[in-house]
């Protein structure tokens, strides 16, 4: 021991270094995982929120018809209209997408269907917030990825981003 | 032609890097015609590199906009200072000051340091000349500052107005001189350790360098202490945040080399841990550097991640690092240890200084990288704050505290006088503290009081060596000591009063409310739209009275438009008992505004005693300097005959 004491410092560095050449080929992943991935989604059943399309209930969900994204909007919601753009994308790309309008009014929500586009092949209309803090969401927009099984496998807080649509395509590929 | 000028010095300043340290090379192995061309080559690349620098600083200067690197990081309607400063507030830039300073360092070394054994300076020069090489390659290939753009834009993009802050101006350059001049400490200890000559020469010669390093570094971190305490509003001085901690390290380093340095001067001892400490000291600054650049950890200071760089810094960070540690490794049991000493003496003071810095250091290195070695065990993420620094670095610092006022005064090799007597005054001083803080503040945490007893005893206790003796015959280090010491003790002192007494007032009001904090009375009396060249904003307007008097505050909310951003800009009035500081926050529905308010007794001690130790530190160093060149003269005729 005592005449490898003088090697102690140069193991130590290695190692440091080691878990530096780690983390520059590993870049951090500054996503924070919702608790609520891997449960399955709460029992619901929403009105339909405009005329001429269907409303949304949890077995839309869980009856084998996914994976589907279900979007949680608002046409109040300044944000969801810049969202539009992105979910009218993952549609174009075979993203099945359903709508939950929070509190939501009919004409305000087919003004905005029409001028921003609807990618939503249902639409609940949540008016008392209900299913949305069922499903763990504290705002508009968030997003759930949910399995043919209807278990929640991904949560996307906030609008996606056009950048983000390689990773919400990856997630809807894993949750076949 | 400016940018292509800069660039071309530094290819040049590179190739004579990659001569110089091939001469010590052929140096190292007896050949003295080597020897004498190495000074005039390491000369001439210091003067290459401040060229190119001198380059950079011109064309930011005149915002030259076919530069890439002015384009991105200034703007023509900049003031012309921050015009300038943007030169280094960038990573290219910084690099190249970085360089800069390692070069001219190189130079000095070369030209004026004589004090070491000159088969120790050959090596030195190389080992400086190899740093040097590694960071001119990362600049040529990974970083050109010079690169150009075509077609030039028509005007820059960098007209950040958060940025303009003399303290963002001046901080990094300070820290930067701070953390280079300890790679001559490095190279000069890995020449020894080459050559074997690890004595009280060696420690003679890089005295001045750590000292002036140290120096740099103390007024550096207290500025960026200062700054992050009025700039952010936050109302807190240190947050123990991972770049904070990256310039924290390397001066931890520095102190305990500062200390062990002096045992090696004075008795020749603790060889091979010296050597370690001036390895540690400016790997430290590398891993700061290193992961300041890489965006390695997070941090609230966010700067652009770059993997390749990140990459390439590693690499250079694991060759210098690895191969002075496998040299220590190798050289270690060669280090004969020097003079014997006793159990109670100044010797074993300072070991023991050492070990608690040595303590604070580890404490701090794991704190800050356990979020990444613990991610890359097993996967989980977390992060270590305040709390973990605060309980372990807190008591050793009391600890250290408490024998800094013996230290002093013990003999070396061996202390028979009953030297506690002299430190019965100051003892009796800590004391009452404790007893008077127990009796009028019985609620306050133990760690704050006793930080409070201990700066009690401390400030009079660092003043015991200047007792008794003629002031004009106190060499100069001892007088920079004392008056380091006694800032210890003064920033000490508000760091636990800070802690202890600080009153935080969180409060809604509106327009003639009233609200207390500690014990001023503040009225809000109204908000007002303000608007700036480059920023609209809201004022509160404030006045604030304890018995007599009052005064008036007005904390503002800046809102910038390019970029969009937000920054609460506190008022701040200092008394000398203290500092009241405001900050307004948003309205509610209701017509009420967030107020916070504290009142910070004695706050300013904190930077203050900072001072007082760089203060210290620039006496010390100015005692050393009048030897060093009185012994370099003599030194430079042992190296014309050799």
């Amino acid at each position: 021991m005592t005449r490898h004491w003088r090697f102690i410092p140069l193991a130590l560095f290695v190692a440091l270094v080691g878990a530096m050449v780690w983390r520059l080929a590993t870049p951090p992943d500054t996503q924070v995982a919702s608790q609520l991935t891997g449960q399955r989604v709460p029992v619901f059943n929403l009105p339909a929120a405009v005329p001429g399309k269907r409303g949304l209930s949890s077995r839309d969900l869980t009856g084998g018809a996914g994976p589907r994204l279900v979007n949680i909007f608002a046409s109040w919601c300044v944000p969801c209209a810049t969202e539009a753009g992105v979910l009218a994308e993952l549609k174009r790309r075979g993203v099945k997408i359903d709508g939950i309008a929070i509190r939501d009014r009919e004409e305000d929500l087919q003004a905005f269907l029409a001028r921003h586009g609807d990618p939503f092949d249902r639409i609940g209309a949540d008016d008392q917030s209900e299913v949305q803090i069922a499903l763990g969401s504290s705002g508009v927009p968030e997003s759930f990825i949910v399995d043919r099984a209807g278990v929640i496998r991904a949560q996307h807080i906030g609008p996606i981003a056009a950048a983000d649509i390689p990773a919400i395509l990856t997630q809807v590929e894993a949750a076949r | 032609m400016i940018a292509e000028a800069g660039l071309a010095a530094l290819w040049l300043a590179a190739g004579l890097a990659a001569f110089q340290l091939i001469l010590s090379l052929i140096a190292f192995r007896g050949r003295t015609e080597a020897v004498a061309a190495m000074r005039p080559v390491a000369v001439v690349q210091g003067l290459l590199t401040f060229i190119a620098f001198t380059a950079l600083l011109l064309v930011f200067a005149r915002t030259d906009l076919s530069v890439a690197l002015v384009v991105a990081n200034s703007h023509s309607a900049k003031p012309f200072i921050y015009k300038v400063a943007a030169a280094w507030g960038n990573h290219e830039g910084s690099m190249l000051m970085w360089v800069t300073i390692l070069a001219a360092s190189g130079a000095w070394m070369a030209l004026f340091s004589r004090r070491a054994g000159e088969r120790t300076l050959t090596a030195a020069l190389g080992a400086q000349a190899a740093l040097a090489l590694g960071f001119f390659t990362f600049l040529l290939v990974a970083s050109n500052p010079f690169a150009r753009v075509f077609p030039a834009p028509l005007d820059g993009q960098g007209f950040n107005p958060l940025l303009q802050d003399p303290g963002l101006a001046f901080h990094p350059p300070t820290l930067y001189l701070g953390y280079v001049g300890l790679s001559v400490a490095f190279s000069l200890a890995v020449g020894a350790m080459l050559s074997g000559e690890v004595d009280s020469r060696l420690a003679r010669a890089m005295r001045p360098w750590v000292l002036g390093a140290w120096v740099l570094l103390t007024i550096g971190i207290t500025a960026g202490s200062y700054w992050a305490y009025y700039e952010l509003g936050w109302g807190g001085w240190w947050f123990w945040d991972p770049v904070e901690n990256a310039s924290l390290m390397p001066w931890l380093a520095a102190t305990a080399l500062l200390h062990s340095l002096n045992v090696l001067a004075a008795r020749g001892a603790l060889k091979a841990w010296t050597m370690m400490l001036a390895v540690i000291a400016f790997s430290m600054s590398m891993v700061g550097t290193f992961l300041v650049r890489s965006g390695i950890l997070t941090s609230v200071h966010s700067f652009a991640i770059d993997p390749q760089r990140g990459a390439f810094l590693l690499a250079l960070l694991a060759i210098y690092v690895g191969a002075a540690l496998t040299l220590f490794a190798v050289r270690a049991p060669a280090l004969r240890e020097g003079a014997p000493f006793e159990l109670i003496s100044r010797e074993t003071g300072l070991v023991i200084n050492n070990l608690i810095l040595a303590v604070i250091l580890g404490t701090v290195f794991v704190g800050t990288l356990y979020p990444l070695l613990v991610e890359a065990v097993s996967g989980a993420k977390l992060s270590v704050g305040a709390p973990y620094f605060n309980l372990v670095a807190g008591p050793l610092t009391l600890m250290l505290a408490l024998l800094v006022g013996v230290g002093p005064l013990l003999s070396w090799r061996r202390e028979t006088r009953p030297i506690l007597k002299k430190l019965l005054v100051p003892a009796l001083f800590g004391a009452t503290a404790l007893v008077t803080t127990i009796i009028l503040a019985p609620h306050i945490n133990w760690l704050p009081r006793l930080g409070i007893s201990v700066a009690t005893y401390l400030a009079p206790a660092a003043l015991v060596p200047l007792v008794g003796r003629n002031p004009l015959r106190i060499p100069l280090p001892t007088w920079g000591m004392a008056i380091a010491h006694f800032g210890m003790a003064v920033a000490l002192a508000g760091a636990a009063a800070n802690a202890a007494f600080t009153v935080e007032t969180l409060a809604v009001v509106k327009p003639g409310e009233r609200v207390n904090v500690g014990p001023w009375l503040v009225q809000f009396e109204q908000v007002q739209p303000v608007a700036g060249e480059n920023w609209v904003g809201i004022e509160g307007q404030l006045a604030a009275s304890r018995g007599t008097g009052e005064i008036r505050l007005n904390p503002r909310t800046h809102y910038y438009w390019a970029p969009p951003a937000e920054t609460n800009e506190a008022a701040i009035e200092t008394f000398w008992n203290g500092q009241l500081y405001t900050v307004i926050g948003k309205p509610d529905s209701g017509g009420g505004w967030q107020l916070r308010l504290w009142w910070k007794p004695f706050v300013t001690l904190i930077w203050t005693g900072g001072l007082l130790i760089g203060l210290g530190g620039a006496i010390a160093l100015l005692g050393r300097l009048p030897l060093r060149f009185r012994r370099s003269r003599r030194g430079a005729n042992d190296w014309r005959r050799a």
